[in-house]
């Protein structure tokens, strides 16, 4: 009997550990198969075209078979920062306020709308903007500074961005913010520093690297959200000289393209070089924020 | 004085930013409902697409309600068969090599960060070279490749937070891996296990740009996996670029009919999470 039973085991044990295995080297090889899918899927235009050519130019008419991506890679740019520096200091603020000075059930209610704000589909966000933003940035924000626009701009993207990377943020930097050991604000606060002090010297120059890459977090998400960027930012292929303009990401040419990129010599290709861009430009972030926090760590 | 001063100002900055996050989430809330609940009726939950439906006649989106659950779910249970043992074997049977380790956490990290859209251009890569159609099969899997990360690392936090003594304890009572793996280690990490299956559900069932080419669209109910599919996402997003008043109301009471989903799933997880709560270490 106990042999038997040991025998089970023993096969029970060499399928779970070779699925395992599988599993686990499959997860390894997923980032490179899709860096790797996508340069052989645009290779056709990297073989016609130098890179540099590519990214570097501004004209963009697939018909007469000319890819620029400057303008989108610019459009992508910008929207990202604009959302970092709408949804930055809000996150930080109310993290801090959150964790050091709010009361509990100030604290238990936030984490109750992180999770939700969090699971609202990007689409959701879109319709949200179009409703709200647009409108809101169209007949009031754009004519008080003088502009005049759709409410289709830059800005409407970069807003509707920056609510949506607030629950990310907002929650990492608050797990980070409660990690830091109470003993150092302790003898911070002994030593006669004021609250503000402490937190200001003490509590951000601690949490520094997880702050880092809280905000790391927030920024990757802007640059690959598509589908309420393209619901509001207005998909004109420029460089947008001020906010108020309609500017056209990276994403939302993948996106907007996808019907007709089959019938035009070299399109398929451009679109496929957009998502490797993409992919190249959140790896490298990665890497950066991932080297960054690992140094200070040890 | 000084001092003070400074402390006052950035607190009352602190107060207006919490402030403005909850003014932000009641009006995004406020808007969805209150431009969901006129549109909302039984004939658009429980009817698929007539003709003329585009249009502004009669007919509902039943198709993109059930086609989003096919597709989360297919995806979901997909997600979990790979990344139950992946997220377990980082903490169990890969646990003493540290380096290792490290670098899968890194790449699971990475691959999170990759936006939807490059998931969905990698299937498109992936279905034209197997000369599949855009198909519910395909935007499973797709999806699928897009929630596993999200899954293993979440899962992963929390099986961290294990005591390593439970592992050493399992061990010293001769326990295989496997055994401490699924008897032990998934036992005690089964409420963060419920809310990481539910996370990972709600960005599948949520997410439109990775479905955008890979399930294609369809006004019935697809019987096989072969055949294209509508999504809650899609039907939204598709519906409220019309410029007909009658379709965009539709749009707006698919999105309330979503961010219902959501609310609910997220309002179960955390009751799960509570209630699994008291059989933990």
């Amino acid at each position: 009997m106990t042999i038997l039973f040991t025998i089970r085991q023993k096969w029970v044990d060499r399928i779970s550990n070779g699925w395992l295995n599988a599993v686990t080297f499959f997860m390894l090889l997923l980032p490179l198969a899709i860096g790797l899918g996508l340069v052989i899927e645009s290779f056709p235009l990297l073989h016609k075209y130098a890179f540099t050519q590519l990214i570097g130019s501004s004209d963009w008419s697939p018909m007469d078979g000319k890819f620029g991506f400057y303008d989108f890679i610019v459009g992508s740019l910008w929207i990202t920062l604009l959302s970092f520096f709408l949804s930055a200091p809000v996150c930080l603020l109310t993290a801090i306020y959150l964790t050091q000075y709010a009361p509990g059930w100030l604290m238990k209610l936030m984490y109750f709308v992180i999770d939700v704000l969090a699971g609202i589909p990007s689409v959701v966000y879109g319709a949200w903007g179009v409703l709200v933003i647009v409108p809101l940035i169209g007949a009031y924000v754009a004519p008080i500074f003088g502009f005049a626009s759709t409410g289709y701009c830059l800005l409407s993207g970069g807003v509707v961005l920056a609510i949506m990377s607030v629950p990310y943020m907002l929650n990492m930097l608050m797990e980070v913010l409660l990690n830091i050991p109470v003993e150092l604000k302790e003898a911070s606060l002994s030593l006669g520093a004021t609250y503000w002090e402490t937190i200001k010297h003490v509590l951000l120059k601690q949490g520094k690297s997880g702050i880092i890459a809280a905000l790391n977090l927030g920024i990757s998400k802007a640059l690959g959200e598509t589908i309420a960027v393209l619901m509001v930012v207005g998909n004109v292929v420029q460089v947008p000289h001020n906010i108020f303009q309609a500017a056209y990401p990276l994403p939302a040419l993948i996106a907007n393209n996808y019907g007709d990129m089959m019938s035009i010599p070299m399109y398929a290709s451009a679109l496929m070089l957009s998502a490797l861009l993409l992919f190249i430009i959140i790896i490298l972030f990665n890497i950066l924020t991932n080297a960054l926090v690992y140094q200070r760590n040890k | 004085m000084k001092k003070k001063i400074e402390e006052q100002f950035f607190l009352w900055l602190m107060r207006l930013a919490t402030g403005s996050v909850m003014f932000v989430f009641a009006i995004l809330l406020l808007v969805i409902i209150k431009k969901g609940w006129h549109a909302v009726s039984w004939q658009i939950i429980s009817e698929v697409p007539q003709g003329g439906f585009y249009f502004g006649k009669a007919g509902g989106i039943f198709n993109a309600i059930i086609g989003s659950l096919y597709l989360a779910f297919g995806s979901t249970f997909l997600a979990v068969i790979i990344g139950l043992p992946v997220a377990l074997g980082m903490n169990i049977q890969f646990a003493r090599n540290k380096r290792f380790v490290r670098i899968l956490r890194f790449l699971l990290d990475a691959l999170w960060g990759v936006p939807s859209i490059v998931f969905g251009v990698f299937g498109f890569a992936l279905m034209t070279y197997f000369h599949l159609r855009a198909s519910l099969l395909a935007g499973i899997i797709t999806v699928a490749l897009f929630i596993t990360p999200i899954f293993i690392r979440a899962l992963d936090e929390v099986i961290r937070t294990i005591p390593e003594g439970l592992l050493e304890a399992s061990f010293s009572l001769g326990a295989t891996q496997t055994r401490t793996a699924y008897s032990v280690f998934f036992r005690q990490a089964l409420p963060g296990f419920i809310t990481a299956v539910l996370l990972a559900f709600g960005r599948g069932i949520g997410d439109a740009a990775s479905v955008l080419f890979t399930a294609g669209y369809t006004d019935s109910i697809p019987h096989s996996v072969n055949e294209p599919t509508a999504t809650l996402p899609l039907a939204i997003f598709f519906q409220l670029s019309s410029p007909i008043p009658e379709v965009k109301q539709r749009a707006y009471a698919a999105a309330l009919i979503l961010t219902g989903i959501i609310l609910f799933i997220s309002i179960v997880s955390r009751l799960f999470t509570k209630k699994y709560k008291k059989n933990i270490l």
